[in-house]
């Protein structure tokens, strides 16, 4: 009796976290699945996918999206990786920590006017460059700008799964790579990239997936220069009203995603590879 | 003492600090080749700092470090010709057993098919040689340690560093392991610096052993010297088990402790000057009351398989452990004799080599 009772109130405990999983998770992936059905006058159809997958727009777009989120996340990576690994030498890590994660507290929108203000014509950065005499140079709403704010913003996300690797790195493992003949950079790329890299997948699920579908940046920063597929259904929610459409687009997203989740996954290294073939 | 005309390792005047908390204190020592060494003390006395300023991971506050005559001080850990077996292995976890043996062959840009014969041959040295396509985490605690060692091997460094590479196996592995390192050690003929708390490791494997203490090697020599003259209170009671009895030094080959004066085989001391009296718990037997050279009481008896452990009184209230065959009984009074050359007395803060001149001194005498 008291058991079943404690069991009922343990399963208890799990009601807000399976609602809010249900409410705003499942119940809108199956909504947006169901929508994509349906074309703008309310029909069942496939044409939504029909239209996605023979239109070259849409798969430019696709390419675009992934291009893009791929560049950013490289240069989110080519930052990211030595900033936590320097933060790993610091006295007072967890300071420097700190000063990197609290920009993702400020919202998203205000960082983005303040990135206008600063690529402005008369902003901080045609200053600098107008008094080294190679200004004042068009830096707003440029394929350049999106990207450099983009991996502004989401360098964070990058930096803080690659530090925790990094930091959990055993000290001996360097060592040891020292003491068996290996160079800093040997054992840089030997043993310690290799053993960091759940870190680095990690930090590339995070940045890699939102970035395909940023959308507000590529209006307010890349000055819809660059088009992605999260433009694409801001498009046809906000503006041509094609819920279908955008639902489809949608739908391909999320299994890019699962896609890229999947890949960069925690599957278990291919053994075998010995030394004996 | 003979001199080694060209020791393998040889550190001067080594010392070592963090701020103001010093590591080492003067280290001086010497290792020649082929040998056995072990470095043994209480964790945090600086055995295993000494490993890493051979190894090239700590650089030295002060002092030399030589290897084969040059000075390697300066010299990157990666340039060195010595290997280190880790005590928590660190293996590496992205290879496999073989990947992680060739490591250090690749990273030396060996030719493929020698790496594959040596490394065969590295992993039939530590009685793994089907183990090759394994993950290390596939492997057992102590399987790892062999690989630790044969990734070390492999290198064919002249000095081998092993810290505390034993620790971490259970006690049946580690007597085991204890006699393949020490096969090992003298079928390659590499020098081993090995690094341990544990006494009983250190006596039962080492041509030499160094006992240190907060920074300091408080004496070196091989098992037997140790075991048999211990230079101080510490020593004694590190290595073995140990009656330590005060006592007075009437005069040479004449000690005094409860109360009583015996023969012993120690000199070369003031005369009354206050000494302290070593009797090992095995070289102590039972008698009679009546027959022996000191009475005790005994207090309580341990069974520990081969022999009893006896804990006893005098009337002084010195405690008095004794080893024996047989067992005694609680609470009644037993007699303890012993041969005078079972009796060693320390001078109280006698250094390494006060004690050591003192010892070739009157064995000098003895000869005359």
């Amino acid at each position: 009796m008291q058991r079943k009772q404690r069991l009922s109130r343990n399963t208890a405990y799990f009601v807000p976290y399976v609602l809010w999983i249900a409410l705003f998770v499942i119940a809108p992936v199956i909504l947006l699945i169901y929508q994509s059905f349906f074309n703008i006058d309310g029909q069942f159809t496939l044409a939504n996918y029909q239209t996605y997958f023979s239109s070259n727009t849409y798969l430019m777009m696709t390419l675009n999206s992934v291009w893009y989120a791929f560049l950013i996340t490289l240069a989110t990576l080519l930052i990211s990786y030595p900033t936590a690994y320097l933060l790993n030498a610091t006295k007072h890590p967890q300071l420097w920590l700190l000063l990197i994660i609290m920009p993702t507290w400020i919202n998203l929108l205000l960082k983005a006017y303040a990135f206008i203000g600063i690529f402005s014509q008369a902003g901080i950065a045609n200053q600098f460059l107008s008094f080294i005499g190679i200004g004042p140079q068009q830096l707003l709403f440029t394929k350049f700008s999106f990207i450099f704010v983009a991996a502004y913003i989401q360098i964070p996300f990058m930096v803080l799964p690659i530090y925790n690797s990094i930091s959990e790195l055993n000290a001996s493992y360097v060592n040891a790579s020292r003491d068996l003949g290996a160079t800093n950079w040997q054992t840089f790329s030997r043993v310690i990239f290799p053993l960091t890299l759940p870190g680095v997948k990690a930090g590339v699920q995070a940045v890699f997936i939102p970035s395909l579908s940023l959308f507000m940046l590529t209006r307010l920063i890349g000055g819809n220069k660059v088009i992605t597929l999260g433009t694409a259904i801001e498009e046809h929610f906000l503006t041509t009203m094609n819920w279908g459409m955008g639902s489809t687009i949608g739908v391909v997203l999320i299994i890019a995603m699962v896609i890229i989740m999947w890949l960069t996954g925690g599957r278990k290294r291919r053994s075998g590879k010995g030394l004996t073939k | 003492m003979a001199v080694n005309p060209q020791p393998i390792i040889r550190l001067t005047n080594v010392c070592k600090s963090y701020g103001d908390h010093q590591i080492l204190k003067d280290i001086n020592l010497e290792l020649e080749a082929g040998k056995f060494y072990t470095l043994l003390g209480p964790s945090g006395c600086g055995k295993t700092t000494i490993l890493r300023t051979i190894a090239g991971f700590t650089d030295v506050t002060a002092g030399q470090v030589y290897f084969d005559g040059q000075v390697i001080n300066g010299l990157p850990a990666n340039q060195r010709q010595v290997n280190t077996v880790f005590q928590d292995y660190a293996l590496f976890p992205h290879m496999t057993v073989a990947e992680n043996v060739a490591f250090g062959l690749k990273l030396h840009k060996v030719p493929k098919d020698e790496i594959e014969s040596r490394v065969q041959s590295a992993l039939a040295l530590v009685q793994l040689p089907d183990f090759g396509d394994r993950e290390i985490s596939e492997i057992s605690g102590g399987q790892q340690q062999r690989v630790a060692i044969a990734r070390a091997l492999v290198m064919r460094p002249k000095v081998l560093l092993l810290d505390e590479p034993l620790s971490a196996l259970d006690a049946k592995l580690r007597k085991d392991m204890q006699y393949e390192l020490r096969e090992l050690q003298q079928q390659l003929g590499i020098t081993f610096l090995f690094v341990t708390h544990d006494q009983e490791e250190a006596l039962a494997m080492s041509d030499e052993i160094f006992v240190m203490k907060a920074g300091e090697i408080l004496q070196g020599g091989s098992p037997v010297d140790i075991y048999d003259e211990p230079i101080n209170h510490f020593v004694a009671n590190f290595i073995g088990e140990s009656n330590i009895i005060p006592g007075k030094m009437i005069q040479d080959y004449e000690v005094e402790f409860v109360g009583k004066r015996f023969e012993c085989a120690d000199g070369g001391m003031h005369p009354n000057e206050a000494v302290e009296v070593v009797l090992r718990p095995e070289d102590l037997d039972i008698v009679k009351a009546d027959q022996g050279k000191l009475v005790v009481t005994v207090d309580s008896q341990l069974f520990r398989g081969n022999y009893f452990e006896i804990v006893a009184y005098d009337n002084d209230h010195n405690e008095w452990l004794v080893h024996s065959t047989n067992p005694a009984d609680e609470g009644e009074p037993i007699g303890l004799t012993f041969d005078p050359q079972d009796i060693h007395v320390m001078r109280l803060n006698e250094s390494e080599a006060a004690f050591d001149a003192r010892l070739e001194q009157y064995d000098d005498e003895d000869a005359d």
